[in-house]
């Protein structure tokens, strides 16, 4: 087991270095010098463009530049934010319990539909509902998320009136924070019609963040499904004459659920970058609108440390998938 | 221990705050987060809503809804004859705000205001580098070349500050009501400097002005209450609030559902069901910009007017306005400044679409070919450069010109656009920054613009003069008279082809009054009042 961790931790090494490189890269290909956009309209005498370069370090070579970025985040030093001033890590620090918030209940919604769904289709293989539901699906992972929140809004919101537009909370509910979590925190103050405010706010933007994690989710849960309602120790359980639900429950859900959990771990990623475009068109004050923010505002340091640290947490969160999995599976680590 | 007292506290203050809840409370939709709340440093129209225009005051102001200059925190000023002095007599007993993290123990007086602006350019002064904010760099200050006119600010006692400036400059004036200007607490300052927390000045802002400021949270909820002691008598909103909403249709619909009752930018393709809601209200003005493209005046055959005036005439301006700026819409463009800046003159108009007209000069000038540049960015004066360069190149094709389109990225555009021998048509644009009229005549064309700003390398003798002539007199009717004629010379001349001044919207719930569209861009809630 020990061995199989360190194996993992020392592939996060290279990954590291790529992530570092990419981001460095990515701020520095993008069209346009960063000090004339930050210049805007005005533009800048050739003096003050001199001097604002060495002020940002951008005379210095290439590779140096590179050196000094990766010597500063590895004693955790994220930079400074061009256009707010503050330092990066606080920022992110500040934003990210939101981003949490709606991704935990984006992937609440799309498990707690997606696995009955999936188990469903699964045991009515070949039925209407079966390939409706899979027609759904594809429909779901293909849906344009900005297209989609934006039809909820204007549907639910507008039209019926159901749902706030956007927003993490009424704007009536003025907690301070204590976890940043909105849900905690009203019921840390014990204001339930703050909580209840937190939560209907959450409706919307979790069906959209989670709508293609449910449709990955319903799929997975449907093909683990049907490969083990075709293994042995099912037709046995059946033969035993337990009941269906019974051996749908016990015996086959049990192990069909291995590789959902993984796919489940692996949806981090994609809940991520959902939450860029999800963020934007809720005004979720989380760290996918800071990122879309920043790119508009073309602050360079904010979009190169946000990407590392998005990077990072994913990395983190494969790893942790990953241990579990050995620990679920004890047939993983010997491989 | 510290937990449930940090608990205690904060149940505190939800409950006192909690039962602000019946006062009278105005939402702004606004469209994206502030970078900061110190106006000095930051740049972004949004930034300065949540500022300046909230926070703060300036010694001059702009009338509400226009460009004009108004008294603020002084109530008057002298201009010494050689337009070199300016003395400023500030309001008597105006007060800082109290909040819970500053309480003044005197009122606004001179050292405010040096410092105000010493800040920004004094590298000795420990507010204008790292100490402060790292990597400031006073954008505002420098770009509107204040460190060449200002030779230097003085306290003459404590309500008269006199301002020297190195050469004479009427805009000056107009400079002192932007958001930059915005007079700061000294006295803050000091105590903040002193207790280490100097980063606090932009995130806890302390000004004069109609609101003060009670809590932002990061990229979601800007809370301001009424400044009980402003000057110009308290605001009849109790709260405002900034919902930070950066979708356009997001916003909209926030309207439509009354979650908030003022919103800035709607999305063009929303402005149908705007205007068919009964509760909502849909205002627009013409922008404070100019969409156009600058003719290289000194290459010929484009160093004659009649030749720029035949290229105009052969641009189907109506149909190329339409397809740019679609359901916005756009106000064609008559002069250079936009008909809600003052010395606009009504009387001069651009050229008339007429083909028939233009292929006769442009044969006889034996002009065939010629350049014409786009870039990438979309502008609030011009969303589509490529488009619009694609649609003029097929117009001007139908006069027997053939024009060739030439592409680059945005910063490298306007590098190479605004060389001296630049050839043939550039698109550009310009949004002003303090409603002067010199911000768009001198700072466009001016011949000291040439290579920097002035696209057309266009160098008037008569225009020249009318317009320096117009920056040093301080009188306000003199310099009218002055710029109507200059834009009566620039009709004549053609250095350029106007295109247009873009339409700019907000969307108002109805038992919202008193709320203005400003010509400078800018949302003001001084004067604003909400029915139930």
């Amino acid at each position: 087991m020990l061995r199989y961790l360190l194996n993992k931790i020392a592939l996060v090494i290279p990954t590291l270095v790529g992530i570092t490189i990419c981001a460095f890269a990515f701020v520095r290909l993008l069209p346009g010098d960063p000090i004339l956009a930050m210049a805007g309209e005005h533009g800048v005498s050739p003096a003050r463009y001199e001097e604002l370069k060495e002020q940002f370090g951008y005379n210095l070579p290439i590779w140096e530049q590179y050196a000094r970025y990766v010597g500063e985040v590895a004693t955790g030093d994220f930079g400074v934010s061009i256009s707010s001033k503050r330092p990066v890590l606080e920022e992110f620090k500040t934003l990210f319990p939101a981003t949490l918030e709606l991704s935990f209940f984006a992937m609440i919604f799309a498990m707690v539909i997606g696995i009955p769904a999936g188990i469903f289709a699964a045991v009515k293989r070949g039925s209407w509902f079966d390939q409706s539901l899979m027609g759904t699906a594809l429909v779901g992972y293909s849906m344009p998320i900005f297209w989609w929140g934006l039809l909820l809004i204007i549907f639910f919101s507008g039209y019926l009136g159901w749902t706030p537009v956007s927003g993490r909370i009424g704007l009536q509910f003025f907690l301070k924070p204590i976890t940043g979590f909105m849900t905690i925190d009203s019921i840390l103050y014990g204001k339930w019609d703050a909580l209840r405010s937190a939560l209907s706010h959450l409706v919307l933007p979790a069906i959209v963040l989670g709508t293609i994690p449910l449709a990955v989710i319903a799929r997975q849960t449907r093909s683990a499904m049907l490969e083990v309602l075709g293994e042995d120790y099912v037709r046995t359980a059946r033969a035993k004459g337990l009941s269906a639900a019974r051996v749908i429950s016990v015996h086959a859900l049990r192990n069909a659920l291995i590789p959902v959990v993984t796919t489940i771990g692996l949806q981090v990623g994609t809940l991520l970058a959902g939450a860029i475009l999800t963020e934007t068109i809720f005004a979720w004050p989380g760290i996918g609108k800071w990122m879309v923010d920043s790119i508009f505002k073309r602050d360079y340091v904010v979009v190169q440390s946000g990407l590392l640290l998005i990077a990072l947490i994913v990395m983190a969160v494969n790893l942790i998938v990953d241990v579990l999995y050995a620990v679920i599976n004890p047939r993983i680590r010997a491989a | 221990m510290t937990k449930t007292m940090t608990f205690a506290a904060a149940l505190l203050a939800a409950s006192v705050l909690g039962g602000m809840a019946n006062a009278k409370t105005l939402v702004y939709c606004s469209e994206a987060s502030p970078a900061n709340f110190d106006p000095g440093t930051t740049t972004g129209g949004n930034d300065f809503d949540a500022s300046s225009r909230t926070v703060y005051s300036r010694l001059v102001e702009f009338k509400h809804g226009g460009t004009e200059i108004e008294p603020g925190l002084a109530d008057k000023w002298e201009i010494s004859d050689d337009g070199l002095v300016y003395t400023f007599h500030l309001h008597p007993g105006v007060k800082f705000q109290t909040t819970d993290y500053f309480k003044p123990t005197r009122d606004l007086n001179a050292d405010d205001v040096v410092f105000s602006f010493d800040r920004q350019f004094n590298k000795q002064n420990p507010w204008n580098g790292d100490k402060y904010l790292p990597n400031l760099t006073w954008d505002y200050y420098t770009g509107m070349d204040m460190p060449k006119y200002v030779a230097k600010w003085e306290k003459v006692d404590d309500l008269t500050v006199k301002l020297t400036l190195t050469e004479p400059n009427a805009p000056m004036l107009a400079n002192l009501g932007m958001d930059f200007a915005s007079i700061v607490s000294k006295e803050y300052a000091d105590q903040l400097e002193k207790s280490g927390k100097m980063a606090d000045f932009s995130t806890k802002p302390i000004g004069t002005g109609p609101f003060q400021f009670v809590d932002y949270q990061l990229d979601s909820v800007i809370r301001y209450a009424a400044n009980p002691d402003y000057f110009k008598g308290k605001e009849k909103i109790d709260d405002l609030v900034f919902a930070i909403t950066p979708d356009a249709t997001a916003r909209t619909q926030k309207v439509l559902a009354g979650e908030c009752d003022v919103a800035p930018y709607p999305n063009p393709a929303d402005l149908a069901t705007i205007k068919a809601n009964k509760d909502v209200t849909l205002l627009d003005q013409a922008g404070l910009n100019i969409g156009y493209m600058s003719y290289n005046t000194t290459i010929p055959p484009l160093d004659k007017p009649e030749v720029r005036h035949a290229l105009n005439q052969a641009i189907d301006r109506e149909a190329l306005i339409k397809a740019l700026f679609q359901d916005a819409g756009a106000t064609p463009a008559q002069n250079l400044i936009p008909p809600t800046m003052w010395s606009w003159n009504k009387d001069v108009k651009f050229d008339s679409y007429d083909p028939e007209a233009a292929k006769k000069v442009l044969a006889d000038a034996g002009l065939k070919e010629i350049q014409l540049w786009a870039s990438d960015r979309v502008r609030p004066y011009n969303p589509n450069f490529q488009r619009a360069a694609e649609l003029i190149q097929a117009d001007w094709a139908k006069v027997g010109v053939k024009a060739e389109i030439v592409n680059y990225e945005w910063t490298k555009y306007r590098a190479e656009g605004k060389k001296k021998d630049r050839p043939g048509a550039f698109q550009v644009g310009w949004t002003g920054d303090n409603g002067d009229p010199d911000n768009f005549f001198a700072t466009l064309f001016a011949c000291s613009a040439i290579g920097v700003s002035n696209y057309s390398s266009w160098c008037d003798k008569d225009f020249e003069d009318l317009i320096q002539k117009a920056k040093k007199t301080s009188d306000q009717g003199e310099r009218t008279k002055l710029y109507q004629q200059a834009q009566v010379i620039f009709q004549k001349q053609a250095p350029a082809f106007l295109l247009a001044h873009s339409q700019v919207y907000a969307v108002v719930r109805n038992n919202v009054s008193g709320f203005k569209m400003d010509p400078l861009g800018i949302h003001r809630f001084d004067g604003v009042d909400k029915s139930e």
